[in-house]
């Protein structure tokens, strides 16, 4: 039998940094279900390497494939569409949640997507800055989801929140790879990667610790 | 004429630089070797200035020299932003093309219109001002653009991730750099006259001329400066831009600013 395509995989990937590499010759290859934990101390790579995945960085040397598809050869802002990302601190812009949501150009109804996201629909008309940072977070999610993406990348989606918030997050990516969305998920949090990672990958100095 | 400066009156308006040179002495300010050389090189340069001009007015001087000298207040303009605004890659061909756009604009509306005759007397003064309050605009702009990128780099990579092309994640930044540039400079004419009795105004009631007249050439002389630099800003910051992302809609990562490094 054929082994699946792998989601994505990375061959020999360096990215360069000012006194050592960020990333050093990384290769390694992600699922493409559940949820994949990327863990590690803070300044190990990790974050360099989920922003490989969609594109916010680039490798100094080495391939990073999608679906068995070199990233270079994909248009970029196609990808980074089918690729969402949720940021370690929540990043929300001017105006309400719907204006927010509106940014992503969403494929579904805004108060279906801040459902998914667990926020009532009356969230829409709120002022962004006034929401809490778990509110925020969700709000960053619900606005993720709003293209529709085929996998999801979050960066310490939790850190920055309360551990009844974080319980929340967890849960809800939970949810979003039980309806089929893969998610990779950063963490330097040796427990949050245990008791959410289908599987779980170490980095530590820029490199593979174990897989 | 009642604007004549004697050299006798020139040296007497030292005597408020000497003012300054006792005061920094008793106060340790340490500010007399460079007020010396700031008088000097004030002294020289513009008697150069003076004398080359004094030539390029001259009815029989081709007027080709004219904007030759323009031509060269826009190279050593560009070098001067690319010295003082270094944090943004390519500032130097960046700033030559918002000179350009500004010192054409600028110049062409004050020609085209006949609100000055195109002269040797009129070529390079004109073009001093426009140039000169276009290469203030455009550093602060520079500095402003560089600054605002660095400090919204969350935001724009939140833009970017949602798969919005650099162009459009950046414009609300952009937006921003723009009204915090040109603000001032409205508010600035606002205040005109009231507060501020400015340059070249004051520069023709000193040499005799009705005030009225002078107000006329003044207020149209500002409003073009305002354009210009309006124009100046504007390219800048859309050409500038371009150099903060790669083809592939990627920040770049940026050296916040070299005025606080070292």
């Amino acid at each position: 039998m054929m082994r699946p395509v792998a989601l994505f995989e990375l061959e020999a990937v360096t990215v360069a940094g000012v006194q050592r590499p960020r990333l050093d010759a990384v290769s390694l290859s992600l699922p493409s279900d559940g949820i994949t934990v990327l863990e590690g101390p803070s300044g190990a790579g990790k974050s360099t390497l989920l922003r490989l995945l969609n594109r916010l960085e680039a490798p100094t040397e080495g391939t990073v494939r999608y679906r068995g598809e070199d990233l270079t050869t994909r248009d970029v802002l196609a990808h980074r569409r089918e690729v969402g990302m949720v940021f370690q601190a929540p990043v929300l812009f001017p105006g309400t949640v719907a204006d927010n949501l509106e940014v992503a150009r969403p494929l579904d109804p805004l108060d279906a997507l801040l459902e998914r996201a667990g926020l009532p629909a009356a969230f829409l008309t709120r002022d962004a800055g006034t929401l809490s940072g778990g509110e925020a977070q969700r709000a960053c999610l619900a606005r993720a989801l709003g293209t529709r993406p085929r996998v999801l990348l979050m960066d310490e989606p939790t850190s920055a929140l309360d551990p009844a918030a974080s319980a929340l997050i967890e849960q809800l990516a939970r949810g979003l790879a039980a309806e089929g969305v893969p998610i990779v998920l950063v963490s330097h949090d040796r427990g949050q990667a245990r008791r959410l990672g289908d599987r779980v990958v170490e980095i530590d100095e820029g490199r593979l610790v174990a897989a | 004429m009642s604007g004549d400066v004697s050299w006798w009156g020139l040296a007497g308006s030292l005597i408020m630089v000497a003012a300054v040179g006792v005061l920094s002495f008793r106060q340790r300010l340490r500010l007399e070797r460079d007020l010396v050389v700031a008088v000097v090189r004030s002294l020289a340069q513009l008697l150069l200035v003076g004398a080359a001009l004094g030539i390029i007015v001259d009815p029989d001087t081709w007027i080709g020299w004219s904007f030759a000298w323009v031509v060269g207040m826009i190279l050593f303009a560009a070098l001067t932003i690319t010295r003082r605004a270094p944090q943004l890659p390519g500032v130097f061909g960046v700033a030559l093309v918002a000179l350009i756009a500004s010192a054409v604009a600028g110049l062409g509306l004050l020609f085209a219109l006949g609100i000055f005759p195109v002269e040797g007397r009129t070529v390079v003064p004109l073009a001093g001002m426009v140039v000169g309050n276009s290469l203030a605009a455009s550093v602060v702009t520079v500095r402003r653009l560089v600054d605002a990128v660095a400090e919204r780099r969350a935001d724009l990579e939140a833009r970017l991730a949602l798969g919005l092309p650099w162009q459009q994640a950046v414009r609300p930044t952009v937006r921003n750099v723009l009204r915090t540039g040109i603000a001032p400079d409205v508010e600035r004419i606002k205040a005109l006259g009231i507060v501020v009795l400015p340059g070249a105004m004051t520069g023709l009631i000193l040499a005799g001329v009705d005030p009225l007249d002078a107000v006329r050439v003044q207020l149209a002389l500002m409003y073009v400066i305002l354009g210009a630099v309006t124009t100046t800003a504007t390219v800048i910051a859309l050409l500038g831009t371009r150099r903060l992302f790669t083809d592939d809609h990627r920040l770049l990562p940026l050296t916040r600013d070299a005025r606080d490094e070292g």
